[in-house]
């Protein structure tokens, strides 16, 4: 028996340490309970062990991906980004990153600011209960073989549904402030994440109607064995994955879409009567929503954690390819921040339900015809046409359509 | 096409990331503290006195015409001249300043003492670190602490301060070949008027009779 095939599974299931710790960990427990109590109490545990990994995992990558931000927004300004701060009591400095451990403990030690007029509770309860649905939605996402945390059968639903009532909690935040900027830029949010909504999910049809599932386990399977199978390199795919990335950065609140707390435009909107760790927490739930987000695109668009070559699936563990994907979205993500101004509001309305809602219509169009025509090139010739050459009119049609008037002066005159 | 700008943007940005780990043009932060840091040959912080040679008290340039001082726009200068004269470079008596002190904590690093003064004497210096803990005293410098010898101008401003070295250097050139050939004159004139016979002494001048105006 040769060194590789004795080496080849032991690595590739290097990730399943996580469920069968947690078997295994459940399985010796078992011996000292009363029967009586087993059943609740492993099955209270298996949860608990089942979300922890989660809840750390992600909240520390929320750190790391703040100093990730940071360092590589100031390298596209041509500056070095924060690099002073390094572990406390050793003489390195690691590149600035100790800089989100410092915010962490800046944030819990400034003052917690209530305004007098506040609604008190809700005040608080927004920021908290924001962390809610920012965490549920990690419970449908596959982030390795057999590492799903629950198996619905309608899991895609199960994240829009969660997803959205996240418009509720921000709005939550602005009318409990009592401030006229934090409510109206609530509204501006809940306006814009209803807006990006509708291609956001509308764009995911096209991978539902492939696979046939709304299961999101079922949907990465079908994307196993190499790039060939990835959603994303048909001509569908692409189109969608593209439309589904700009609706997540406008579900997500990210730059350009990040106007309902620009700071130049509507002082913070929401966030403006809240300091200290409330702040952080819509922080946190704003970057795991972008994760959650990224997440979904990889198991929808990019092979979820499969592999992009089918023999490098027996060397490198599902979770080590997930987190990388998932890495590279933020990349993109911070790339895209680094990058672009923030809309107009009129601009973001215009683009959401002029463009992006008939575009994602004609990939959903174009998924169908794919499964009829049954792909080869005879497909990318006519679903790619189907999707280029409306996009090619329509990008026409947004220019021309804007005519400049000399503005009028009703009343100051 | 709708887009395009989008993809360009993108582009530069990119540049711009992987750009600034290979050039420096991308990446001009200077890391101060552990780098000393590199000033550039104009930078302006504080005024300092210019002396030449060795002792302050001798070479001092400043002759204490007070141009600086009445120039200064927030006025942070403060000059007393002196009673009795001392030789310049070029040999000439002239005043100097008994008193000459700047308060930094006033002074708004203009640079204009330094345009306006005409013996260049008055300089900017390039130094920023004068934090100091007491912020009366500590920031008012005396004419003791502004000057500084012509070798650290030579150091921190080189192309002006060459110029100006010769610029002096030909006019003490040219005062030495002056006071020269006026001594050669004179000596020539005592000669002659020694050599020639003894005459009428000249009629005196209307001025020297004119009654002095009132």
């Amino acid at each position: 028996m040769s060194l590789t095939s004795l080496a080849a599974p032991i690595l590739a299931n290097a990730d399943q340490f996580l469920v069968d710790g947690k078997h295994a960990v459940i399985a010796w427990l078992v011996h000292f309970l009363p029967v009586a109590w087993q059943d609740v109490i492993t099955g209270g545990l298996s949860i608990l062990l089942t979300i922890a990994p989660i809840t750390i995992g992600f909240a520390t990558l929320f750190a790391l991906s703040t100093w990730l931000e940071r360092k590589g927004l100031g390298r596209i300004q041509n500056r070095m980004g924060p690099n002073r701060v390094g572990l406390p009591f050793l003489p390195w400095k690691l590149y600035g990153l100790g800089q989100p451990m410092a915010d962490g403990i800046k944030m819990l030690i400034k003052e917690d600011i209530v305004p007098r007029n506040a609604d008190k509770v809700l005040h608080f309860i927004a920021p908290v209960a924001l962390l809610v649905p920012a965490f549920l939605a990690f419970s449908v996402i596959p982030y390795g073989d057999g590492m799903v945390p629950i198996n619905l059968d309608a899991g895609l639903l199960f994240f829009f549904a969660i997803g959205a009532s996240t418009e509720l909690l921000v709005f939550c935040a602005g009318w409990a402030s009592r401030n006229k900027y934090a409510l109206l830029g609530s509204m501006r949010a809940i306006a814009q994440m209803i807006s990006y909504e509708l291609p956001l999910i509308i764009s995911t049809f096209s991978v539902i109607m492939a696979v046939g599932s709304l299961s999101l386990v079922a949907i990465v399977d079908a994307q196993a064995g190499g790039l060939a199978h990835w959603h994303v390199f048909t001509p569908w795919g692409i189109a969608g994955f593209i439309l589904f990335f700009i609706a997540s950065l406008a579900e997500a609140n990210r730059s350009p879409f990040d106007i309902p707390e620009g700071e130049s435009e509507i002082i913070a909107g929401h966030l403006i009567e809240y300091s200290g760790f409330k702040y952080a927490l819509f922080f946190m739930a704003e970057y795991l929503g972008m994760f959650a987000m990224g997440g979904l695109a990889i198991s929808l668009f990019l092979g979820g954690y499969h592999a992009p070559f089918a023999f490098l699936e027996g060397w490198v563990p599902g979770l080590v390819w997930f987190v990388g994907k998932l890495l590279v979205m933020i990349a993109m993500f911070i790339w895209v921040r680094g990058t672009m101004p923030r809309l107009r509001m009129d601009q973001l309305m215009n683009f959401a339900w002029k463009f992006m809602l008939p575009m994602s219509l004609l990939v959903v169009v174009a998924a169908g015809l794919w499964r009829f025509v049954g792909g080869g090139w005879v497909g990318w010739l006519i679903c790619g046409g189907l999707i280029v050459a409306p996009y090619l009119a329509l990008s026409r049609g947004l220019f021309k359509a804007r005519h400049w008037a000399k503005r009028e002066y009703r009343y100051a005159d | 096409m709708l887009g395009t700008g989008l993809i360009k943007g993108m582009g530069e940005t990119a540049r711009n990331f992987f750009g600034s780990y290979v050039d420096k043009d991308r990446l001009p932060t200077q890391e101060y503290p552990e780098v000393p840091a590199q000033l550039k040959e104009n930078t302006r912080q504080f005024p300092i006195l210019v002396f030449d040679g060795e002792d302050p008290d001798k070479g001092l340039r400043c002759v204490s015409c007070q141009i600086c001082e009445k120039e200064c726009p927030p006025k942070c200068i403060y000059i007393v001249k002196s009673k009795d004269k001392k030789p310049d470079f070029l040999g000439k008596p002239q005043i100097y300043p008994a008193t000459f002190d700047i308060d930094l904590s006033v002074c708004m690093s203009c640079g204009i003492c330094a345009e306006v003064c005409p013996f260049e004497a008055i300089f900017m210096d390039t130094e920023f670190e004068i934090a100091t803990a007491d912020r009366f005293g500590g920031l008012l410098a005396n004419r003791e602490q502004l000057a500084k010898p012509n070798s650290h101008l030579q150091k921190i401003h080189p192309t002006m301060a060459k110029e100006i070295d010769d610029r002096r250097a030909d006019a003490s050139v040219k005062a030495a070949a002056k006071a020269k050939a006026d001594a050669e004159s004179k000596a020539k004139a005592a000669a002659a008027e020694a050599a020639k016979p003894k005459s009428e002494p000249p009629p005196p001048t209307p001025a020297s009779t004119a009654p002095v105006a009132s």
